[in-house]
């Protein structure tokens, strides 16, 4: 073979194997902010950071996955927990991006602040070539939340009788601990045991720590997980009410358990009790 | 879409005869039959309701496990039977799929829809429940639906068996089953079901079971005639 016949033979094979390449990464992109992430450059980083537990196929099957709990996300079923989306739609860039950053309170999934911005828009990119959905669907439409009113007693109140009448308390309990009648038999989608979120503790969210956090995470629902959506039954000003209920049930200094706390020593003994026999009044 | 399960069970004919006069301009004949097992049967148990006091007031006697009823004469109930292949651009369903929960039970355990047909679930219990369908291929969706919520409207895009539950009651287990055809029927408490209006042509019909797998046949419709097509699917008691 001649140098130059050699020459063309090997581009020939080089441009196959590039859109070889390209065909498994469809143009998979990533816009956070003013950044452009590419698939192609985050598959050696998530080779590095990610695969571990996530696994080379984004399967959650990882080495290291045998010995986590929570088990780490499955990319392949493009199944999010935390998203400003509608429950059923998939998140957008900056959701998923935000998630990578914050890391998940009470799991194995760090905050991955030491990667660099572009970095993390890169595996943005790159998480969303693990299923065919990302090709054929769009991100959900964010939902809208509106400014928070000042917390009160009143909204506090109306807070409570919500979580009493839309029934939070049969996974998170009447106290908010965790330990409502459904909580010992709440599993995932993908059918491993899975807890309700414990105020008590005061933790952050699985989803961030803000107000707005609080609003979104059950206005959106946590899709994979027990948590459903309700953004069907609440109107924004009653979501913000049940925020600022929440809020009281966390051993924290937040300016809803300093009105909570004054207004209950005078006035606790008139509520009804919530759970199974309470009005939540 | 005649024989079309919606809001409960449509007890269907066997023999074709009451299918009534036919507004079609042309022949169009109906599949029957009756889905039994062989095998061993699964144990059903009785469900325990105890973490929702409202259910066990709903239900007098024990409520069992739903996911392999089974009638007289080995026959089996809750199975999808439908046109797999053979379609001839057939209308869309557009009838309303109607899916209840009631007494903490899906109602029917078993609900057939071609893709993009509306569906609409029910809570018609006195108290909260999350519908969370279990989807794979169409999007999976996790909603709460409190007393007296209106019902959530939607549909689905693509063929699919989906698994459904409610997390706060760990017991209830359903399914939608999403399919491409308009063409489809659940067996009654008899097993019995029948596919009416198909035209004539070459049909695979087949049957789905949750537990007992899927079997399919080729059934030849001439004109205004009723074709018999029996199932008999394997039991496996796990």
């Amino acid at each position: 073979m001649r140098p130059q016949t050699r020459w063309l033979t090997l581009s020939a094979c080089g441009a196959v194997l590039l859109f070889g390449g390209a065909m498994r990464v469809v143009a998979q992109e990533a816009h956070v902010d003013r950044l452009t992430g590419r698939a192609a450059a985050g598959k050696p980083l998530y080779t590095r950071y990610c695969a571990g537990c996530h696994g080379d196929e984004g399967d959650a099957r990882g080495e290291n996955a045998q010995w986590i709990d929570p088990k780490p996300r499955d990319f392949t079923m493009a199944t999010f927990k935390c998203r400003s989306t509608p429950s059923g739609t998939l998140p957008t860039d900056q959701d998923l991006y935000n998630s990578m950053t914050r890391g998940f309170v009470t799991t194995n999934m760090p905050p991955w602040v030491a990667l660099t911005p572009h970095n993390r828009v890169d595996l943005v990119a790159y998480i969303k070539t693990f299923a065919a959905r990302w090709r054929t669907a769009k991100p959900g439409t964010p939902i809208t939340i509106p400014p928070e009113p000042a917390p009160t007693v009143q909204s506090i109140l109306h807070g409570r009788e919500l979580f009493q009448r839309l029934e939070c308390w049969k996974c998170h309990g009447p106290a908010g601990h965790g330990d409502g009648p459904s909580a010992k038999t709440l599993t995932d989608s993908k059918d491993d045991p899975i807890r309700p979120y414990d105020f008590q503790t005061g933790t952050r969210f699985m989803c961030g720590s803000t107000n707005e956090d609080l609003y979104r995470i059950f206005m959106t629902g946590l899709d994979g997980s027990p948590m459903p959506s309700f953004a069907d039954q609440l109107q924004p000003a009653e979501a913000w009410d049940l925020v600022h209920f929440l809020r009281t049930l966390q051993p924290l200094k937040t300016p809803e358990a300093a009105i909570w706390r004054s207004w209950f020593t005078t006035h606790g003994r008139e509520l009804k009790p919530i759970g199974q026999e309470g009005g939540g009044r | 879409m005649i024989a079309r399960v919606v809001a409960g069970f449509v007890v269907l004919s066997v023999t074709g005869a009451s299918a009534g006069p036919s507004l079609r301009p042309t022949p169009a004949g109906t599949i029957s039959g009756k889905v039994t097992y062989t095998g061993t049967l699964p144990k059903l148990r009785p469900i325990d309701m105890s973490k929702e006091p409202a259910c066990v007031a709903a239900h007098p006697t024990p409520v069992m496990t739903q996911d392999a009823v089974t009638g007289p004469s080995n026959s089996v109930r809750y199975v999808v039977v439908y046109i797999s292949a053979g379609d001839q651009g057939a209308p869309a369903a557009t009838d309303t799929v109607h899916y209840d929960q009631k007494g903490c039970l899906y109602i029917p355990h078993v609900a057939a829809m071609q893709v993009h047909q509306p569906l609409e679930v029910f809570n018609d219990d006195p108290h909260s429940h999350n519908i969370h369908p279990l989807a794979r291929v169409n999007a999976e969706w996790n909603k709460s639906q409190p007393k007296g919520a209106p019902p959530i409207r939607t549909s689905w895009d693509q063929p699919e068996f989906i698994p459904v539950k409610c997390n706060v009651h760990p017991w209830m287990h359903g399914y939608f089953a999403v399919l491409a055809t308009p063409h489809s029927a659940i067996t009654d408490s008899s097993g019995n079901f029948s596919l009416a209006g198909l035209p004539p042509g070459k049909y695979t019909v087949t049957a789905w079971h949750e537990r007992f797998g899927t079997q399919s046949q080729e059934v030849t419709v001439g004109g205004s005639e009723t074709k018999t097509a029996n199932f008999v699917l394997t039991a496996r008691p796990y």
